[in-house]
């Protein structure tokens, strides 16, 4: 076994993992937003919906783009670094992607081309039935994704015959009660990563006295969304809270930095947990908490990581702290929506300037969360890939060499940092430009397979845009 | 089941290997042209399909992890630094597509990794194949060849004798896409590439002849094997008088028929290998279970949809590009 190409391996997921996932919570979340649009410009008539729609259509575009040109290393990665476990998993994980890949084909090819370049040539409903089925092309490519992540944290519905994970009930694969709050909890978290960036977007051009209609349909929208969905969000983080304990109590007692068992138990708070030392420095904790978090009762008895043999414990650092990092993001967002909201029914959001830029500032958290919020799952459940059966060491390619894993990492990074760092820009860029103008017109031979392409229209030079490029 | 599943899989590969083949063949014969006026209508007769064809590389990447996991493993994790490469080239040149329009500062570089990129992307898959041709080496069902076991002078050959047959495709789409001067350029260049693939083809037949490679013994045994080859004979014949009238439509299709039996070739002696000559088709197979399940949802319905709505989109941009290429 190389440990320094596990290391590295394990560190080359993480980086193309936690890039990918940025840009498909945002655009599951803005598909979404795109179809309640769209219905309110049927419902209603008013022009200021569709010109948001089709503003924020171009940066879902992007954002799409980004996603499936950075998903493609998904596909490849598992088999060149994790062989055994691609080997193992290959007849449930290589079913559920194969799944995904499909779905998503499908739905994308055929429905997107329409939204892009359908208007005209489509009757009105048929335009938000595409709507409708782009936004649950991208939920479903979710649903396939956390399937396969669900069925890896809590394994089911399986037997292990001939060195292999052979499915024998796919209902529990797919109907696995697992799934069934994980699911919710990231398309949640997309939809909140939506709203959120609608409504700073919205924020900065109040800030900037641009384009009032527009931004108050965003501002008012997006705070309205959120604050109906923080409140079911935290509500479904409860429940995952409530299958890590029943399913992979070891991740729980790491992510409370709980050591010992006790009963009742407290609720650590803030503290540095030490795992040498088996304590926590600094440590602010509440008594009996802890109990009524774990199992609602007040005098249970919750366990702690020394319960587990030392080999089979997580890294208890990380997910102490992502996992607070990812509540105090939520709680953060949770009072910017509901004041926000309260302000707005008051018709005095606009004249506080302080909120404004705080809705304005807040764009990172929703992603902040969701990466952390994963960083607590994935490193959560170490030393773990399918919970409790195979072990992260014996997943990877027996053969991979340390010099192999680090050109890899090197080049994916340098490849991703190009990538990124443009498509930032130009998303940065649409939205400084903000909501004027519309969709080009579609040319005339004109297919619908590159999601890149509604934004044909805009191009960057220097005199508009200075910074982009070098 | 398994026989649906090789299928698909056979026929995902080959349209991945046609389709793509052509656009990265453009992306090829982008780079030996320095005309801006020519390079937007080279890009302008490929952007619009350029991505659907790449989706067929992802079908038939996780068709084969969830049909045939044995061998997605091990060629995989065979091939780790030769698929980084190809990877980060169509990573590269997918994203140039839209980037070169929207910076003009960047440009130099967007069109560097589309040309770089298609370069290196069809160098590879050759270098792949051709590894594959002379035989992994393969112990107990597990690779043992180390870092660069797929590097030989085969596989480097074949990588060059690919690169040939991707431009010689993309020069034949130039054709039937573009007008003018492009046009007549492509035509001027499809006898060099021809000429170039065929003095490969002889190349790599002495060479596997010499080196007594175990798939000529198998051509041996199987005589009915030489259909294939008598096909891409004659659809090179009838390339060759259509380039001479001139004419616009059969040229890609007769490349695209050589390629087709290429690819008949290499599979039939292969057969009932999938990784010659170590794993077959039985070995490699998922269970049961896992195989009807993807075929009573992907297999049955997503799968015919997905070709059906591939003839859709190329008959929509069915016509010619104008060479002056305003954007796309």
């Amino acid at each position: 076994m190389n440990g320094l190409a596990l290391l590295l391996s394990r560190l080359q997921f993480a980086f193309t993992i936690s890039f990918h996932i940025i840009f498909p919570s945002f655009s599951i979340g803005l598909a979404a937003w795109l179809t309640i649009l769209e219905a309110l410009h049927l419902a209603t008539g008013r022009p200021v919906y569709r010109r948001v729609f089709e503003f924020w259509l171009k940066i879902f575009g992007v954002a799409f783009g980004m996603g499936v040109v950075s998903g493609i290393v998904m596909a490849f990665q598992f088999g060149t670094n994790w062989e055994v476990l691609a080997r193992m998993t290959g007849p449930i994980q290589g079913v559920l992607l194969a799944y995904e890949t499909f779905t998503a084909f499908f739905l994308e090819a055929s429905f997107f081309g329409i939204l892009l370049f359908g208007r005209p040539r489509v009757p009105p409903w048929f335009y938000l039935f595409s709507t409708a089925m782009v936004a649950l092309g991208t939920t479903l490519s979710a649903f396939w994704i956390m399937a396969n992540n669900s069925w890896m944290q809590a394994p089911m519905g399986d037997v292990l015959e001939n060195g292999a994970f052979v499915p024998t009930d796919w209902a529990k694969i797919v109907f696995s009660p697992v799934l069934w709050v994980r699911f919710p909890h990231m398309l949640l978290a997309s939809f909140i990563t939506g709203a959120f960036c609608v409504a700073a977007t919205g924020a900065w051009y109040v800030l900037r006295g641009k384009f009032p209609a527009e931004a108050y349909v965003m501002l008012r929208m997006g705070l309205f969304l959120a604050a109906i969905l923080v409140p079911v969000q935290i509500f479904f983080g409860h429940l995952n809270g409530d299958y890590v304990h029943d399913y992979q109590p070891a991740k729980f007692a790491a992510i409370e930095a709980r050591w010992h068992d006790e009963q009742p138990a407290g609720e650590v708070l803030i503290a540095i947990p030490d795992e040498q030392t088996q304590t926590n420095y600094f440590e602010i904790k509440i008594p009996v908490l802890g109990s009524l978090i774990g199992s609602m009762s007040l005098d249970s008895k919750e366990v702690g990581l020394t319960d587990f043999p030392r080999n089979d414990w997580p890294p208890v650092f990380i997910p102490f702290w992502s996992f607070r990092i990812m509540v105090g993001c939520g709680l953060i967002m949770l009072l910017l929506a509901w004041v926000g909201s309260y302000l707005s029914v008051k018709q005095r959001l606009e004249r506080s300037r302080l909120l404004l830029w705080l809705i304005f500032l807040s764009f990172p958290l929703p992603f902040i969360a969701i990466l952390t919020g994963w960083f607590t799952a994935e490193v959560g459940r170490q030393p773990w890939t399918v919970y409790g059966v195979l072990r992260t060491a014996d997943s990877l390619t027996p053969f991979l060499t340390a010099q192999a894993a680090l050109i890899s990492l090197i080049v994916f990074c340098l490849v991703y940092a190009l990538i990124f760092v443009f498509g930032a820009v130009y998303i940065h860029y649409l939205l400084r430009v903000g909501p004027v103008g519309r969709l080009a017109e579609p040319p005339a031979n004109a297919i619908p397979n590159r999601p890149l392409s509604v934004v044909d229209e805009p191009v960057m030079t220097n005199a508009q845009y200075g910074t982009a490029g070098e | 089941m398994v026989w649906y599943w090789v299928f698909v899989l056979a026929l995902s590969v080959l349209l991945y290997v046609l389709l793509d083949g052509f656009d990265l063949g453009i992306g090829i014969l982008f780079g030996l042209t320095r005309d801006e006026a020519k390079r937007r209508a080279m890009m302008a007769t490929v952007a619009p399909v350029w991505d659907g064809n790449e989706t067929w590389l992802v079908v038939a990447g996780v068709v084969l992890w969830g049909a045939f996991p044995v061998v997605y493993a091990t060629l995989f994790s065979a091939f780790y630094l030769a698929l980084l490469l190809m990877l980060a080239g169509l990573i590269l040149r997918g994203v140039a597509f839209e980037f070169r329009y929207k910076a003009e500062r960047m440009r130099p570089v967007w069109d560097l990794g589309f040309a770089g990129g298609s370069l290196v992307a069809a160098f590879i898959q050759g270098m792949m194949v051709g590894a594959l041709v002379e035989g992994l080496p393969i112990a107990n069902g597990q690779y043992v060849g180390g870092e660069f076991g797929w590097l030989s002078a085969f596989s480097l050959m074949c990588g060059v004798g690919l690169c040939l047959g991707y431009a010689l495709l993309g020069a034949c789409w130039l054709v039937r896409k573009g007008e003018g001067e492009l046009r007549e350029s492509a035509y001027r260049l499809i006898p060099y590439l021809s000429i170039g693939l065929f003095i490969f083809l002889i190349v790599v037949f002495g060479y596997a002849l010499a080196e007594n490679l175990r798939v000529i013994s198998r051509w041996l045994e199987r005589p009915y094997l030489f259909v294939f080859p008598a096909i891409g004979a004659v659809a090179a014949i009838v390339l060759a008088l259509s380039v001479r009238r001139r004419r616009h439509e059969p040229p890609f299709y007769m490349v695209s028929l050589i390629f087709a039996a290429a690819f008949g070739t290499l599979a039939i002696s292969f057969w009932p290998y999938m990784i010659p000559f170590s794993i077959t088709i039985e070995d490699a197979a998922a269970p049961h279970s896992s195989l009807a399940f993807m075929f009573w949802g992907a297999g049955l319905f997503v799968f015919p949809l997905m070709l059906i709505y591939t003839v859709i989109s190329y008959s929509v941009f069915r016509g010619k590009v104008t060479s002056s290429g305003s954007g796309y």
